[in-house]
């Protein structure tokens, strides 16, 4: 779908020719797409840009969009979807503000009847296509990294391992747990063991909102871990629907204490440990 | 051929695992072991493995049998700095160590060694089943 020289630069030529009348309906046609959610003038700022680069890249003879004289159109490009990716637009509003030139062109060369006019818009318009999957890759592309970026931040965030008491640590489970979080999880918590030689560990499941073979499978792996390191594991936080899971699977925690909140489990951990804890006396007025 | 020292403190015997274990070194230690856990009369081992970064099975089979030596001369064995690395390794490859006994570092080692002997003084003089089992420190 290569431009020929001669295409190039009478598109080229148009474009310059009718600046002001192919900027302005194109400005209009991708305001219809992006109903009011950018102002008119970024977006006449944004026409105008790829406008300039469009017509730039033709003049120096660029036949397609893969062509070396058009690598800063293709950044204008890049830079456009990237934004509009980042402004939550959907990907058709994207690539459709791309495809915009097209209306404008065809006004243009409507006005001209000559024979080759076809054929110009013909070529054009696969110059257009191309620049509007070019634009829908890049906005993919950005979209995927951005999720990349919120999965890692949220491992990150998900995964807090507290310290309950003097030789006590906890980890509140928050969310689904797969293998990758899980493994994350097993990590910190018993690299938290070692640094604080905590002997005791409860793993509190309340945030948890499935409780299936493989996450069981999961969690009791971590607690075997931490037993093979000298310490002591305990569940806590299982809310009666979950208790009727486990049963219902035949998920056995074998002799791992199971309580079913974190504060049933910290004063377990307590009396282990001797820890005795008791109401202050109120003082009385003599 | 390399020997892995035996040091003893109190009433406890310290070995610290630092260079890789082969059927010869674990063959020396394990009579070492034995012959010191006699002359001393300890009553308690600890091996340290902070330093082994690769625990297969053929250690993990030298720490059980270690163990089940000790427990012939009534010595109680525990293993103590297994990291992280080392624990997640194990499960994951399904090998448990049974019959060790684990801590977190060499002093929790020597204070679950301490509260053993003293359960079993109270057991051997004074136990009954009233008796209030002393607390962990």
């Amino acid at each position: 779908m290569a431009l020929s020289a001669d295409e190039s630069s009478r598109l080229a030529e148009l474009l310059t020719s009718r600046a002001t009348q192919v900027t302005q309906r194109w400005t209009e046609v991708m305001a219809g797409q992006l109903r009011g959610r950018l102002s008119q003038a970024e977006l006449v700022r944004q026409v105008q840009e790829l406008h300039r680069a469009l017509t730039d890249a033709l003049g120096k003879g660029a036949a397609d969009l893969t062509a070396e004289e058009a690598t800063e159109l293709r950044a204008v490009l890049a830079e456009l979807s990237r934004g509009q990716a980042r402004q939550g637009f959907s990907a058709t509003e994207t690539a459709s503000s791309i495809f915009g030139l097209k209306d404008a062109l065809l006004a243009e060369l409507e006005a001209d009847q000559s024979v080759g006019t076809l054929r110009d818009y013909v070529a054009f318009s696969g110059l257009v296509d191309q620049m509007g999957l070019f634009t829908f890759e890049s906005f993919v592309r950005t979209r995927e990294s951005l999720i990349a970026d919120q999965a890692e931040q949220l491992l990150e965030l998900s995964t807090p391992v507290v310290k309950l008491w003097e030789g006590v640590v906890a980890v509140p489970l928050v969310g689904t747990l797969d293998s990758a979080r899980a493994q994350v999880v097993m990590e910190r918590l018993l690299q938290t063991l070692v640094d604080t030689g905590s002997p005791y560990a409860i793993i509190d499941i309340t945030g948890v909102p499935a409780v299936d073979t493989q996450v069981a499978q999961h969690i009791l792996k971590t607690v075997v871990a931490a037993r093979l390191m000298g310490a002591d594991c305990i569940i806590s936080g299982i809310r009666p629907q979950i208790a009727q899971t486990i049963v219902a699977l035949g998920i056995e925690f074998g002799d791992i204490a199971t309580k079913a909140s974190l504060a049933d489990a910290l004063r377990h951990v307590l009396r282990l440990t001797g820890v005795e804890t008791s109401r202050r006396q109120p003082r009385r007025e003599a | 051929m390399e020997r892995v020292p035996i040091l003893k403190i109190g009433d406890i015997l310290l070995v610290s695992i630092q260079l890789d274990m082969s059927d010869q070194t674990a063959v020396a230690l394990q009579e070492d072991l034995a012959e010191r856990i006699v002359a001393t009369g300890c009553h308690g081992v600890i091996i340290d493995i902070t330093a082994l970064d690769i625990v297969d099975s053929f250690v993990g089979r030298m720490l059980s049998t270690i163990a089940s030596i000790s427990k012939v001369l009534d010595a109680e064995t525990v293993v103590v700095g297994m990291r992280p690395a080392v624990a997640i390794t194990l499960v994951e490859l399904g090998l448990s160590l049974n019959g060790i006994r684990t801590a977190l570092n060499v002093e929790r080692g020597m204070e679950l060694i301490a509260v053993d002997r003293v359960h079993d003084d109270q057991y051997e003089f004074e136990g009954g089943p009233d008796t209030e089992p002393l607390a962990l420190p």
